[in-house]
């Protein structure tokens, strides 16, 4: 009878951001589907009430079923049966609650059969999702996908595949291959035109992600003789028509319920979506930033589920006739694990913002010419959120499998046992720092808001704010770190040498990530005094992580780069 | 072939979580402590009903409750599941009634609803733990019942095929339409509320509930599907005394607290001689009497 929604305040509290009016107004153009839809929001406040009683549902669904799965799952795992995919029979309950619940398409518009949610709180609904297991939020948040066939996908193709994700029907998105996985720009696959105008698709995918779903998206190359990714372009696969099996699931770590499948595409039928050559250059691009978020979202969740079994077991066990809660060094671990996690979720929530008002105008747009002003302000925060969702996917991620690893330290022996859940969290923690590009790969996408200013920019604007009293001390803290990040980050850029700003890229990007939750916590606080502690710890352990990285920085010297060289 | 289904359903207390001020000093149920929630086996049977509804397309499900207006919530409950409709009996004239006057209460409301070809309740509500109303609606509609159901398998041609459990496993039987059944809790889990159909029917209400909202009122006059029915005896036609206590042959002379730790099970044929038998042995060691 958990209730992984209603048990955590903070995410009323990110629900209910002062920007989300403006969000929702935007999303629902000032409620104009009320009289089209019986379940459309009459005005601000009905929708928000709306978000909170099916976030109510989602949170019912994960405390009792979804999280109540989660350890058969891991075991029982997927199975392929005649090149398709079996789900584990907890994975299929968990699947037949989120259909029955309507929790499918979200965020696609009513027309096309969705709740048309804003981007927040569908990425709520991801939190706690993961939060309960985490390789089912990756099929559940594959729904995703339908965001890319809205986005960039023909009106016939919109109303062919979006109503039936919305339904309940699954999706994947085929992009790695055995010799493109970092590098797409190397993908093989073979789309074929034929004389009437259809394609099919011809070879090998791999490490595809519910690889057996019902309605893919494909990256293939449909220019022949060309090598790079000007030469690829975005396809759907439908199940229905056949021409893809599974070959094999990979044996995996962790989200061992997610299957993870190589694929043969034996002209296999396909539909182009929108221009050739456009595969990877605009179309994947999109798919993959609302994928960094959905990883992201699924760290912070992982975090949270870390977080709770450390803190219920150190109140639980006693040694030396205590509970080891009591000890300093266990209380030090769970407040930085508090704070990392408190810090990890005002970033999520802070970059799906700027991802929501941004979209929220590309769509508009769509409908109407959009003002001067809109224009600039769909400018600003579209830079935002490309600057925010790396931030996010690096830092939250990495923060989640530090927290994994402390609710092993927290077990003690015990955790090294399959006996508690904390070995699954630790297993399923692994992938996020690694899959939609890696942590390093996040740092390059990153690397340029650090250059260019736009982190610098953000952190002024927040700094220019007022905060509460008791907050200033920590605030002169933030604008210390902020202070040392300016010098670095000119130390750095200083020496002229692109190779040694991607050396030095992982620190000034931590730098940044650091003082930007910082404020972030800070301003969670001015709304929620029950955020004090975390940003009191965050800004403590972050001050010294800013003054470590300073430290590294000041003392190192060009030449010094060769040792780190191969 | 569509169906018309009435879901009986109870506004509980959870007696699933009881803590210490459970009960008050005079043996009553202290409500204020325990949240009022959708009896679970009524849960079964609604699921049971929603199934139909999606093998049988055009079929109706409407809700039935009999509580305070506060029970409207069971009804919004349900339509967030996916029912059509609901009505709550409601009034003080019910106030006290035992199993015998709520039956009589709730066949008089199936009676004004009319229209049925199923009556689908759960075996039993946690807060009475009976398991006589649903058999007694059967008998005072002089309808075919079938108890402990785990699977309406079917409901065409005028008859349904019905799995139950009984004692030593599972047996599968047929009854001619309109028919009560009872639904045991080994049968499947409710459906979740889903997504749509909450933001569709928050506002669904009781007259009662918005007497005082004007807003409310003129959008429940835009969308008529919000009206919850708020019926009182007066509606259904019912005969007072046997209303509520007075129509309640169950007094309650005292309440305590006992743990349950008899195992053993007796079966007794289903003969009237037999019935006689246990019910005077009852009586003998002060059981019932």
């Amino acid at each position: 009878m958990a209730n992984y929604y209603n048990d955590n305040p903070a995410l009323r509290h990110y629900l209910n951001h002062p920007l989300m009016e403006r969000i929702v107004s935007l999303k629902e153009r000032d409620f104009a589907d009320a009289d089209k839809y019986d379940y459309a929001p009459l005005d601000f406040a009905d929708a928000m009430d709306s978000y909170d009683k099916v976030l109510e549902v989602v949170g019912e669904i994960c405390g009792d079923i979804i999280a109540a799965n989660a350890e058969d799952v891991d075991h029982e795992g997927p199975r392929v049966e005649n090149g398709h995919v079996i789900y584990a029979e907890g994975t299929k309950r968990n699947l037949e609650a989120c259909r029955k619940a309507g929790l499918m398409g979200m965020a696609m518009p009513r027309r096309l059969g969705g709740l048309n949610f804003p981007i927040t709180p569908y990425i709520m609904a991801a939190d706690i999702v993961s939060r309960a297991d985490a390789g089912f939020e990756n099929l559940w948040g594959l729904q995703d996908c339908a965001e890319t066939i809205y986005e960039f996908a023909d009106e016939a193709q919109k109303e062919k595949y979006i109503p039936r994700v919305c339904a309940g029907e699954t999706m994947s998105m085929d992009l790695t291959e055995p010799d493109a996985g970092s590098d797409l720009q190397s993908v093989m696959l073979k789309a074929t035109e034929r004389p009437d105008g259809t394609w099919v698709l011809n070879g090998v995918k791999r490490f595809i992600t519910n690889g057996d779903s019902d309605i893919h998206l494909v990256l293939a190359r449909s220019e022949e003789g060309t090598k790079d990714g000007r030469g690829l372009s975005m396809f759907i696969y439908d199940k229905r028509n056949g021409g893809v099996t599974v070959r094999r699931i990979e044996n995996k770590m962790g989200i061992k319920g997610s299957p993870t499948c190589e694929l043969v595409y034996k002209d296999a039928p396909a539909e182009l979506v929108g221009s050739r050559r456009m595969g990877l250059i605009k179309y994947v691009m999109a798919l993959m930033n609302g994928a960094r978020l959905g990883i992201a979202a699924q760290s912070v969740g992982l975090s949270e589920n870390a977080y709770r079994e450390a803190i219920a077991y150190a109140r639980d066990r006693k040694q030396f006739g205590k509970a080891i809660i009591e000890f300093p060094a266990v209380g030090e671990i769970l407040s930085v694990m508090k704070a990392k996690l408190d810090a990890s979720r005002a970033l999520l929530y802070a970059c799906s913002r700027f991802v929501d008002m941004y979209k929220v105008y590309d769509d508009i747009a769509k409908e109407r010419k959009l003002s001067v002003e809109e224009k600039k302000e769909a400018k600003q925060f579209s830079r935002l959120a490309d600057a925010f969702t790396p931030l996010a996917k690096g830092m939250t991620s990495e923060f989640a499998n530090q927290n994994a690893y402390d609710c092993i330290q927290i077990h003690g022996g015990s955790g090294f046992m399959k006996d508690y859940a904390c070995e699954r969290i630790y297993r399923d923690s692994r992938i996020t720092s690694i899959y939609e590009g890696t942590t390093q790969l996040q740092v390059v996408a990153a690397i340029r808001h650090v250059t260019t200013g736009t982190y610098l920019g953000w952190i002024n604007e927040q700094s220019a704010k007022e905060c509460l009293p008791e907050d200033q001390a920590t605030k002169g803290t933030l604008e210390f770190m902020t202070q040392q990040y300016a010098a670095a980050v000119e130390a750095v850029t200083g020496v002229e040498d692109t190779r040694y700003v991607d050396f030095m890229a992982r620190r000034l990007v931590e730098m940044a990530g650091y003082i930007v939750m910082g404020y972030l916590l800070l301003e969670d606080t001015t709304r929620c005094a029950d955020f004090r502690r975390s940003l009191e710890v965050f800004v403590k352990y972050g001050q010294a992580e800013v003054a470590k990285h300073a430290d590294f920085i000041s003392n190192f010297t060009p030449d010094q780069l060769s040792n780190y060289t191969f | 072939m569509s169906l018309n289904i009435i879901v009986l359903a109870k506004q509980v207390p959870d007696t699933r979580n009881v803590g210490k001020d459970a009960m008050k000093a005079d043996g009553t149920i202290n409500r204020a402590a325990l949240p009022a929630i959708f009896n679970p086996e009524d849960l079964n049977a609604l699921e049971q009903a929603l199934r139909l509804k999606e093998m049988y397309p055009g079929t109706k499900v409407t809700l039935l409750t009999m509580g305070p207006a506060r029970a409207a919530e069971i009804v919004r409950e349900g339509l967030y599941r996916g029912a059509d409709g609901g009505v709550v009996l409601s009034d003080r004239a019910f106030a006290g009634s035992d199993t015998l006057a709520t039956s009589y209460a709730i066949s008089a409301a199936v009676r004004k609803i009319g229209d049925y070809d199923l009556i689908i309740g759960g075996r039993q509500a946690i807060d009475g733990d009976t398991a006589q109303v649903g058999p007694q609606v059967a008998e005072k509609l002089g309808l075919p019942q079938v108890t402990y159901a785990e699977e309406i398998l079917k409901a065409e041609n005028g008859e349904v095929l019905v799995r139950r459990r009984i004692e030593s496993g599972v047996e599968t039987v047929k009854a001619p339409m309109p028919v009560v059944v009872t639904v045991n809790g080994s049968a499947a889990e409710c459906r979740p509320r889903n997504a749509k159909n909450i933001q569709k029917y928050k506002y669904a209400a009781l007259p009662s509930e918005v007497a005082s909202d004007e807003a409310k009122k003129e959008l429940i006059e835009k969308r008529p599907y919000l009206q919850i029915g708020e019926w009182n005896a007066e509606t259904v036609e019912a005969d007072l005394s046997q209303c509520g206590l007075a129509g309640s042959p169950t007094k309650v002379k005292g309440i305590e607290n006992v743990v349950f730790t008899a195992k053993d099970a007796r079966r007794v044929e289903n003969s009237d001689e037999e019935i006689e038998k246990l019910v005077k042995e009852l009586i003998a060691n002060h059981t019932i009497g």
